[in-house]
């Protein structure tokens, strides 16, 4: 039965993967592109999260602090070094991925809330350091930060090519992930999140594994805070604040824990609801993701995807 | 090369005072099947631990083919051949049967970081993989998810992945515990068959499985040794008959 379940996803996932890529192509002829690049760069830093509690089963509570430094690091080098559009995504990527090796190397060594808590503490430094350095803007974060010419060429002023340029970097982020889940190293990965002692006791030093996914993760949520700031010309304290670490992981839940596009769905849905909901209720968004989080956890706790799964796989077995 | 390939010295380990493990000077003769016997909380499973770095010691040596390892990480340990196994199964219950040894098979490829490589660069292992779950009678389960097979075929599992390894020695704790007669016999005569060319430490309960299989015992109570010998020796001894209580118990394991 489960072999020919597995072999079911295996042969449907290409397709599926291929028709959302095109989708993904027509969408802003049909959608308004901004929102449309809003989902894509929280999908990927969803995508990114879940490659660190999905795969690798560390909670970090400190990931905004990867998204927020790149965007920082992008917003400075484009605006104030006037470099090109892909080196500040690049340049805003190895930020995160250097603070992620420094976050890890000092949390990697804990386990369970132990280790939630170190990455909070840490990355409540680093809010406090965007608040208090001149160069990040304090409260008014880093504003005006122009697109630029992608390449020198493109104009990136236009919403149709910017979206392209976003697109382009949400399916790299994600084609890497799928890969590193299905690459040797994701294998190591999943045997150490099973079983750790037997992962020891069968040679694996698992805190360079777990450093190596931590780094990983941190690079990509990073990857999506420095597009992110060129979409919307601003890096601001809020990608930095304790509540977006809070919001990846109910986009994470919510989509579908440890299931490849979950934390898109999860994603699409919690900026849907605060885009369509802000204007109508106000404030009252915080409350109602509570209650979301509440009804996900207590009676969908795959979240959508993975309870789409199960159901394919109940259908198929009878 | 000395006839002992393991070796320790005063071995001991104290939890906040209470001596857990206190003196244990063990040797364990090269190629032999070794037995560690005792009462409940002698210490077996904390020398395991000690053994395998697992735990620090808080005092002595251990010696591993002449080399110290006494301070050395659990992994690098497991990497100079000496692999234990758990008390309760260790398997990867989530991954397929052959995907669990492909995990012990994997590290000599020396891609373990490659995040980049597709996995199906790990194919390449499933050959010598299979040799070895027919090698425990579990070739025709190979691409089950290993969660959903029963106990004593997890433990068979189990003991692919150390081969996998191909480990000098062999540390199994309590590889008959939770398990009714036929798993008993097969699981005794693999650990015949595995012995072969390597040395192995086991932790037991199961006296007629020691009776029948170890070339030596060790008896432990309290964290420290209390005899050493032969099976006959060792059950003659009245200090031993003094520590199992209702010292019946190991004269009637013969039968």
């Amino acid at each position: 039965m489960t072999i020919n379940n597995n072999g079911m996803f295996a042969r449907a996932t290409p397709l599926l993967f291929g028709a959302l890529f095109i989708i993904g192509l027509v969408a802003p002829f049909a959608v308004y592109p901004t929102f449309l690049m809003k989902i894509l760069c929280f999908g990927l830093f969803a995508c990114a999260f879940n490659l660190l509690l999905g795969f690798a089963g560390l909670l970090s509570f400190g990931h905004a602090a990867f998204l927020g430094t790149a965007g920082y690091a992008c917003g400075m080098l484009v605006r104030d070094l006037g470099v090109t559009p892909e080196v500040g995504i690049l340049g805003g990527t190895l930020a995160a991925a250097i603070l992620g090796w420094v976050f890890g190397v000092l949390a990697i060594r804990r386990s369970g809330i132990y280790f939630a808590m170190i990455t909070l503490a840490l990355a409540q430094m680093v809010f406090f350091f965007a608040l208090q350095w001149k160069a990040t803007g304090g409260e008014d974060g880093l504003q005006g930060v122009p697109r630029g010419h992608l390449f020198g060429l493109i104009d990136l002023s236009n919403n149709i090519a910017m979206y392209y340029l976003v697109f382009a970097v949400f399916c790299a982020g994600f084609f890497i992930i799928h890969r590193t889940i299905h690459s040797p190293f994701g294998q190591i990965l999943k045997a150490i999140r099973e079983n750790e002692p037997r992962a020891v006791s069968l040679g694996y030093d698992v805190a360079k594994y777990k450093l190596l996914a931590f780094v990983l993760s941190a690079a990509l949520a990073g990857m999506a805070g420095a597009t992110k700031t060129l979409v919307f010309q601003l890096a601001s304290l809020t990608d930095v604040h304790w509540h977006m670490s809070g919001e990846v992981v109910l986009m994470t839940l919510l989509g579908g824990l440890g299931t490849i596009l979950g934390p898109l769905v999860g994603a699409g849905v919690i900026v849907s609801l605060q885009s369509e909901l802000a204007d109508k209720v106000g404030s009252w968004v915080t409350v109602i993701m509570g209650v979301i989080f509440v009804l996900c956890v207590l009676l969908f706790r795959r979240g959508i995807v993975g309870e789409l799964q199960a159901l394919i796989k109940r259908a198929g077995i009878n | 090369m000395s006839d002992f390939i393991l070796e320790t010295a005063g071995l001991s380990k104290e939890f906040k005072g209470f001596a857990a493990v206190s003196g244990v000077d063990l040797k364990v003769r090269r190629g032999h099947i070794h037995a560690l016997i005792g009462p409940n909380g002698a210490g077996k499973t904390t020398v395991f631990n000690l053994l395998t770095k697992f735990l620090p010691p808080t005092t002595g040596t251990i010696h591993f083919e002449g080399q110290d390892i006494t301070t050395e990480a659990p992994a690098a340990t497991a990497r100079r051949g000496l692999i234990r196994s758990f008390q309760i199964s260790a398997t990867f219950p989530g991954l397929t049967v052959l995907e669990n040894v492909r995990i012990g098979l994997q590290r000599k490829l020396g891609t373990g970081f490659h995040f980049w490589r597709s996995e199906k660069s790990l194919d390449a292992l499933n050959g010598k993989a299979m040799e070895l779950l027919e090698s425990v009678d579990l070739g025709r389960f190979a691409d089950t998810i290993t969660g959903e097979m029963p106990y004593g075929r997890k433990r068979a599992l189990e003991i692919a992945t150390t081969l996998a390894l191909e480990p000098t020695m062999m540390l199994l704790d309590e590889p008959t515990q939770g398990m009714g007669h036929e798993d008993i016999e097969r699981v005794v005569a693999l650990i015949r068959k595995v012995s072969e060319g390597r040395t192995i430490l086991m932790v037991e309960h199961n006296l007629s499985v020691v009776a029948n299989l170890c070339d030596r015992i060790t008896v432990l109570t309290r964290g420290s040794v209390l005899a050493e010998g032969s099976y006959e020796e060792v059950s003659r001894d009245p200090r031993v008959l003094e520590a199992y209580v209702g010292s019946a118990d190991i004269n009637d394991a013969h039968h």
